[in-house]
């Protein structure tokens, strides 16, 4: 194994990494946290 | 219960130290662009002299109103957006005066090294080595304050303004240490630790990523935080913010050698940066979308809100120049596109229209809750500001477009024995109308800044510096 294929490796292990984020924000079961975090800059200030 | 009381107030007291600077300095750095507007087009205002040539101010315009005007926005919306959405104060008090008073002596060091004619030469990285280091000292204490605060949340959830502040702050400081290494050769003056091609690659790998970190995740921080505020609505679609970060954070890192097109960069360097420059496209309208959207609903606002206005304008102006400037990027329209005014108008509809408008409207929201008032001393000023501005950035920037694409069209032509049809000196005749035209654009847009520090000096004037109470935290413990 030489450079070339470490960096390809990097590169899609990169992009798995970002559609796991993206089906992970999309999942649905985080919409309740998402709601909520979504509402903390209407709530910071008295 | 025992330390309630050590917990009950923000700590804004730099905030109003960076924002008032942050409106000072804009009006410095933007002065400063008119000055080498006019010099562009009437070259006498040079005035014979080495500390006034464009070649020395030029570099103290961008400073000024990248890391002045734009900086100063920065820490003050970043430690009031991470105390509000983190419902605690400032960590480490102390640090936080430090990183302004720190900061502002950077600045004034700049404005007095590059017209005395010091640099290290590379664009947007001018400051000599110990200048370099003291931001470097300012930054790390930065850093400090801003993790340190979330650390101290009081909230579970880290807000997403503040995962774009945080990338900016480690992104900043990453690129300066590697773009800014170099070897003294004595006091103010040092050679780059890179030779060659390389030294170009880590220059423009610096210089895209201060456009994709600095001037625009620290302001889409702003943006999450103040357009719901002032739109009075959470944000559009919260997982929509979170790809919108992830999107960025896993693409722009590459971008940056579209800026070395056709050079002697290997050509699979270039396809990659043009490549990764057009994915950009993506993440950076789903954010502008994501922050349009939020008025959904509340569109009647603008009509009689200029702040808000300032804010989605601003917006309008992101999904504008992230659509051209993914266009330029690629290879074939570069090769019309570089070394003309084109690039130069594409910069400031991002940093006029985006970057500027986007602080702008932020500060008018910071300014009056800063002290103790609920609005600003004139709201007719805010509108006049406004519309000088919008006039302003819409001159200059279909001013460099019709004189770059002139340009970049006259410098290509070809007669039918291959010689060029053109001299060069006629190109800088034809771009000549327009340099005259975008000075009057920045002009008016100067001219709005000058409006907005009278307005601010007079709501400071006005109000009085109060104390912030932090709400009471029981629902989210």
């Amino acid at each position: 194994m030489d450079i070339t294929d470490l960096r390809s490796i990097a590169t899609v292990a990169a992009l798995i990494t970002f559609v796991g984020i993206w089906v992970w924000a999309w999942s649905g079961r985080h919409k309740k946290d998402f709601d909520e975090a979504a509402r903390l800059p209407l709530e910071g200030d008295e | 219960m025992s330390n309630n009381n050590v917990e009950t107030f923000y700590d804004d007291y730099v905030i109003r130290g960076f924002t008032v600077m942050a409106v000072v300095w804009g009006v410095v750095g933007m002065l400063m662009g008119v000055i080498i507007a006019a010099q562009l087009a009437f070259p006498e205002l040079n005035l014979g002299l080495s500390w006034t040539s464009f070649g020395r101010l030029r570099p103290l315009h961008t400073n000024a109103v990248i890391f002045a005007f734009g900086g100063c926005a920065l820490f003050a919306t970043s430690y009031y957006v991470v105390q509000r959405t983190s419902q605690t104060k400032l960590a480490f008090p102390l640090l936080a005066r430090y990183t302004f008073w720190g900061y502002q002596a950077v600045i004034v060091a700049a404005a007095i090294s590059l017209p005395l004619g010091y640099t290290q030469g590379k664009e947007y990285a001018e400051l000599e080595w110990p200048i370099d280091l003291l931001l470097l000292v300012v930054w790390v204490m930065y850093a400090l304050v801003f993790f340190g605060t979330i650390a101290n949340r009081k909230i579970k959830h880290i807000y997403v303004a503040n995962w774009f502040y945080g990338a900016f702050i480690i992104v900043v400081a990453l690129l300066h240490i590697v773009n800014s290494a170099a070897i003294p050769a004595e006091w103010m003056k040092s050679y780059s630790a890179y030779a060659g091609v390389q030294d170009a690659m880590v220059q423009w790998w610096y210089g895209h990523n201060a456009v994709g970190f600095f001037l625009t995740a620290g302001f889409l921080g702003m943006m999450y935080y103040f357009v719901p505020k002032q739109a009075e609505r959470p944000v559009y679609s919260y997982r929509l913010s979170i790809v919108h970060f992830w999107g960025l954070i896993f693409t722009y890192m590459w971008a940056g050698s579209h800026h070395l097109h056709y050079t002697a960069l290997p050509d699979w360097t270039q396809s990659v940066g043009m490549v990764l420059s057009l994915i950009l496209l993506a993440p950076s309208w789903g954010g502008m979308i994501n922050g349009m959207m939020t008025m959904s609903g509340a569109w009647h606002k603008l009509r009689d809100d200029p702040i808000l206005r300032f804010l989605i304008v601003s917006l309008s102006f992101y999904g504008m120049s992230t659509f051209e400037g993914p266009m330029m990027a690629i290879k074939t329209v570069n090769a019309l596109s570089h070394y003309t005014d084109w690039t130069v108008g594409h910069v400031h509809s991002g940093a006029l229209g985006w970057v500027g408008f986007v602080s702008m409207g932020s500060i008018y929201f910071l300014v009056p809750r800063l002290y103790g008032l609920k609005q600003m001393y004139s709201k007719k000023a805010i509108e006049l500001h406004f519309w000088l501005a919008t006039i302003g950035v819409v001159l200059y920037i279909t001013a460099m477009w019709i004189s770059g694409v002139t340009a970049g069209l006259m410098w290509r032509a070809i007669n039918d024995d291959g010689t060029l049809t053109y001299t060069f000196v006629e190109s800088v005749k034809a771009m000549h109308p327009f340099y005259v035209i975008r000075m009057i654009g920045g002009l008016m847009y100067v001219s709005g800044m000058m409006i907005m520090l009278w307005n601010v000096l007079k709501t400071v004037q006005a109000g009085q510096a109060t104390l912030a109470r932090i709400p009471s935290t029981v629902a989210h413990a």
